[in-house]
């Protein structure tokens, strides 16, 4: 029932929202859902005039999805708490909180997953900002 | 220039609510601000887990107490979308003056804490005064004072008496009267203008860019509201969203007296119109499928994601509420400002914390 | 300049805008939703209303006749009160006074000796 979705894969992300911002899109919000124990599904809204346009980028959990900050600038608070709350980690982020938005330094585990996935070594993830599948 | 790191909150006089900014001074001037959250976090999206469809609409009111009815409006509009449900025209006008009460009583506190982040007290007290009487009829209608609870999906649960639609005019306009006389309190005062005028300017394309809602991005001259939608009962009632141009604390000040005054001509309009009928539909069966619902709240557009998938609970629920989308926004007000300024610049885009983490 | 001035001077002469409360109680508006009450005889220990609650506060017992409602759980939304198909549970104007310790009501009702499957019990 949305009404414009577009399919992206990681590796055209940052083109397409480029694109779109191009096109004079406002940024408004990511929605991060759990498919199933491994998948996770991020849909990135956008708006001009009223007139709304998703994209759709279907990842297995645990990839590092490149963050459109960069381009949306304001998108740096809501990938964190994706980050936060499930198990996918950005790269490049303009502020990166490293998991402690709104969760505690101690904590590995993902709260909002139903099948929690354990961040073993949280605190290293990020460090090198090279990103693979 | 050596430079200084002040923690600005989480706990400080002029914020009603938890939010934590480290700003990096020179001198006296901003130079940096980096925000920090969590300090409210409640996980309420996940709550959806736990309970169904229907009860989610008394947890999604109490995501933020200030706007509980707009909350429970917008998801009750996605759910009956879902379902496509249409709502009774009756109860689409009731939604309406609900609404709009609650912008009124928001944007009033809004205005009594802005006079008081520079402190002037006792307009802060002026406003609050009035705020009571719109608390007032709040309770009256519904039987609350700010919960008011009255959305379920398929319409409202409470109805307007004639009586009481009577009473709530006379109120209005004695209400109306009082907000005037503080205008020029407001607007044309010395000590006001020397705190409000050019700080934390925020220019058009920036709020655009910066994905801003609300009065803040009307403040910033950008004429974009959704109650231009035409959800409820809005399509069928006049109105223009109100804007200024300057993007700076006074303009933004400027757009919610403005829109509260608004307010109350909308819910005349409502009242003048509304017709007779039922209140609510029976809604059977359970949702299906994925819908976006956007309303206009006080603080600007809040935007539900409602996954569904035919089951009792629902997939997942996001809420995008407006404060969310304005803290970026706040970080790049800050930057140039006296440090003098700070109070007045975060209280300038109407923070609302425990929205912002749910 | 002076421009609050008049709204000051106005102030002396318009009554007071708060009450001395404790002394002075603002009258209840007849929708108001204050406490929950639950008058036990009639009550038929369906479940209904433990199942619509939206803090899941009740816990009904329909063995042993058994209502309970952790008071300090209970947001008062009233949904019990609309939902309980023997119109049993009501909500007072006035709100519960303020207490030291958390409260649960407890409200034991007459175990009914035959079971009578009526259609309001599926809950
Ligand atoms: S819904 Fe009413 S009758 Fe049924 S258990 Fe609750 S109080 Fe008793
Ligand atoms: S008033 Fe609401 S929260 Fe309280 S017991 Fe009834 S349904 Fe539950």
């Amino acid at each position: 029932m949305l009404e414009e979705v577009i399919p992206v894969t990681p590796e055209i992300l940052s083109g397409e929202t480029a694109k779109i911002k191009y096109e004079g899109y406002k940024f408004i919000t990511l929605s991060c859902v759990e498919m199933d124990a491994n998948n996770v599904e991020i849909l990135y809204h956008f708006d001009r005039d009223l007139q709304l346009k998703h994209f759709r980028l279907a990842v297995p959990k645990k990839t590092i999805i490149p963050s459109i900050s960069p381009i949306y600038m304001a998108a740096f608070l809501v990938e964190n708490e994706i980050q936060d709350l499930f198990a996918i980690r950005f790269s490049g982020l303009v502020i990166d909180f490293n998991r402690t938005l709104y969760l505690e330094d101690e904590i590995k585990n993902t709260p909002f997953c139903k099948y929690t996935v354990v961040e073993s070594d949280s605190r290293e993830i990020s460090s090198p900002p090279d990103f693979d599948e | 220039m050596k430079r200084t790191i002040i923690p600005f909150g989480p706990q400080h006089p002029v914020l009603p609510e938890p939010i934590h900014l480290t700003l990096t001074v020179e001198d006296e001037i901003i130079t940096e601000a980096v925000p920090a959250l969590g300090f409210v976090h409640r996980g309420l999206e996940q709550l959806a887990d736990l309970r169904d469809f229907r009860q989610m609409v008394q947890v999604v009111e109490r995501v933020c107490g200030i706007c509980s009815m707009m909350h429970a409006m917008c998801y009750a509009q996605g759910i009956e979308g879902l379902m496509e449900v249409e709502v009774p025209p009756r109860a689409k006008y009731l939604r309406v003056i609900w609404s709009e009460l609650h912008r009124m009583h928001s944007h009033l506190l809004w205005l009594g804490l802005f006079a008081d982040s520079f402190g002037f007290e006792s307009l802060f007290m002026q406003f609050w005064r009035i705020r009571e009487k719109i608390l007032n009829i709040q309770e009256a209608t519904t039987g609350n004072r700010i919960i008011v609870s009255v959305n379920v999906i398929g319409g409202v649960r409470k109805d307007l008496s004639p009586d009481q639609i009577r009473w709530m005019l006379s109120e209005l306009i004695e209400v109306e009267q009082m907000i005037m006389n503080l205008g020029p309190t407001l607007f044309d005062d010395y000590t006001v203008k020397k705190r409000t005028v050019d700080k934390g300017i925020l220019s058009g394309e920036k709020a655009m860019e910066l994905g801003t809602a609300g009065p803040t991005l009307r403040g910033s001259g950008v004429s974009q509201d959704m109650r231009t939608l035409g959800y409820a009962a809005l399509n069928e009632l006049d109105f223009t969203p109100v804007t200024e141009k300057n993007g700076d604390c006074w303009s933004r000040c400027k757009v919610r007296f403005l829109e509260t005054l608004q307010s109350i001509d909308l819910v005349r309009q409502a009242i003048a119109r509304i017709p007779n009928g039922e209140i609510n539909t029976k809604v059977k069966g359970r949702p299906d499928g994925e819908i976006i619902a956007r309303v206009e709240q006080p603080r600007g557009e809040v935007f539900y994601y409602i996954k569904a998938n035919g089951k009792k609970n629902l997939d997942r629920l996001r809420i995008r509420t407006p404060t969310f989308a304005n803290i970026p926004a706040l970080l790049t007000m800050l930057p140039g400002m006296w440090l003098s300024d700070v109070p007045v610049v975060v209280l300038s885009i109407d923070p609302c914390i425990s929205c912002t983490e749910r | 300049m002076f421009k609050m001035t008049p709204n000051i001077l106005k102030n002396f002469i318009t009554e007071k805008a708060t009450r001395l409360y404790p002394y002075e109680v603002k009258e209840p508006y007849d929708i108001n939703r204050g406490e929950l009450v639950n008058e036990i005889e009639k009550c038929n220990f369906c479940g209904i209303c433990a199942a619509k609650c939206p803090s899941q506060c009740i816990t009904v017992n329909k063995k042993t006749a058994t209502w309970e409602c952790a008071l300090f759980v209970c947001v008062y939304c009233g949904v019990c009160v609309e939902t309980c198909p023997q119109k049993c549970l009501h909500q007072k104007q006035t709100y519960r006074k303020p207490v030291r310790e958390k409260e649960i009501i407890f409200m034991q009702g007459e175990v009914k000796a035959k079971d009578t499957p009526d259609g309001s019990e599926s809950s």
